[in-house]
């Protein structure tokens, strides 16, 4: 506990510095899959309690569609890549050649739904070998799980680790969206990144900001 | 007299706990593999909602602990949040909904399983207050979106899929 409010700004810089790494290569995967030119934001780094994380992609009761995955290894953590239902509707039309193809149907074609599950699987993987390279730490994610459901049951399930140690969780979030769109505001979809709280000091010391 | 028809909806939110009177109605959002667990008196038209994340408050890796987090803790702090609002504890019934499995996964890991144990443990928590549990709907991978209203006793249950349900 005492660990996460120890946490400095150089702290923060470097986990800014991590979401940066993971999410440039992530976007570029999908860029490269999609034929589309897809951008990032500057990641944000926030320490916030369990009912302001739902609200960073506009409430517990958003429907949305969200990849997880477990991260073991020498740091360990959750991530989840969330794209609103629209968003990813277009993304699995344009891979798999279908565009009555909707995830807000009551039956989910099951090659939309492996499609999903093999674009999440792609870019956790360059998300999570950027960090790798870039810090020399080994990481073994789990083979990531798909659900289209209420943004809050999605992300609670990467809290529960971290709820034993804290009420609050420190997020590394960066959005990625397509550009040439004329809202500027709109984002396509998010990464978090959310590191265990036994897994910081690693982390930092890694990097050598201990 | 003329009844106000101005009921208010109160939020709870995750490892959090509320209580309220008729007309009011009470809600949590975006349950996964968390329990709402109702507490309520049927004469007196008073119910509480906690939001439970983890079974037990031995899990906990801190000094000091947010009652409404845990199943064991949560229900018991309930129990004593509703006997201050003048209810007494044998009155009390129980309703629950959450505790689903958001993501099957290969492996074992027990964080995975936290949906079953933790409906397990409400269930455990409720036997030993001695209140009966009237209705559920647990388990299953949806998420639920549950209101309760003190005045018919009904909590509402909203999924993704199945729509609005009433038990």
């Amino acid at each position: 506990m005492s660990k996460i409010e120890s946490i400095t700004s150089l702290h923060l810089d470097v986990l800014k510095e991590i979401g940066n790494i993971g999410a440039a290569h992530a976007a570029t995967s999908l860029s490269s899959l999609l034929n589309r030119k897809i951008d990032m934001r500057v990641p944000k780094v926030e320490m916030v309690s369990f009912n302001d994380m739902m609200e960073l992609v506009g409430g517990a009761e958003t429907v949305v569609v969200g990849i997880y995955l477990r991260i073991e290894g020498d740091a360990q953590g959750s991530m989840f890549f969330i794209l609103p239902i629209e968003r990813a509707d277009q993304f699995i039309q344009s891979l798999i050649n279908d565009d009555l193809f909707s995830f807000s149907k009551n039956q989910v074609s099951e090659l939309g739904l492996s499609a999903m599950q093999e674009l999440g699987n792609i870019l956790s993987g360059s998300y999570l070998s950027a960090l790798s390279d870039f810090s020399g730490m080994k990481l073994y994610p789990t083979v990531p799980g798909l659900s289209v459901d209420m943004f809050g049951a999605i992300i609670s399930t990467g809290l529960i680790e971290i709820s034993e140690v804290s009420d609050q969780v420190i997020v590394i979030n960066t959005s990625i969206f397509e550009e040439g769109f004329t809202n500027r505001n709109e984002v396509d979809g998010h990464f978090f990144l959310l590191p265990d709280p036994d897994s910081f000091m690693n982390i930092f010391k890694t990097l050598g900001v201990s | 007299m003329i009844q106000s028809s101005t009921s208010q909806v109160i939020k709870v939110g995750i490892a959090q706990m509320d209580v309220v009177k008729m007309p009011d109605t009470i809600r949590t959002s975006g349950l996964g593999s968390c329990v709402g667990v109702v507490l309520y008196d049927e004469t007196k038209k008073i119910a509480g909602l906690v939001h439970v994340m983890l079974p037990d408050s031995s899990l906990a890796r801190t000094e000091t602990i947010n009652e409404a987090k845990f199943a064991n803790t949560g229900i018991r702090a309930l129990v004593e949040k509703l006997k201050l609002a003048g209810v007494q504890p044998f009155r009390l019934k129980a309703k629950i909904a959450g505790g689903a499995q958001m993501f099957k996964f290969a492996t074992d890991n027990d964080s995975m399983r936290i949906g079953p144990r933790n409906v397990e443990a409400v269930k455990k928590e409720l036997s030993k207050n001695n209140i009966p549990l009237i209705a559920e709907d647990t388990g299953g991978n949806s998420g639920r979106t549950i209101e309760f209203n003190p005045e018919s006793s009904q909590l509402m249950i909203r999924t993704v899929n199945q729509g609005v349900n009433e038990i």
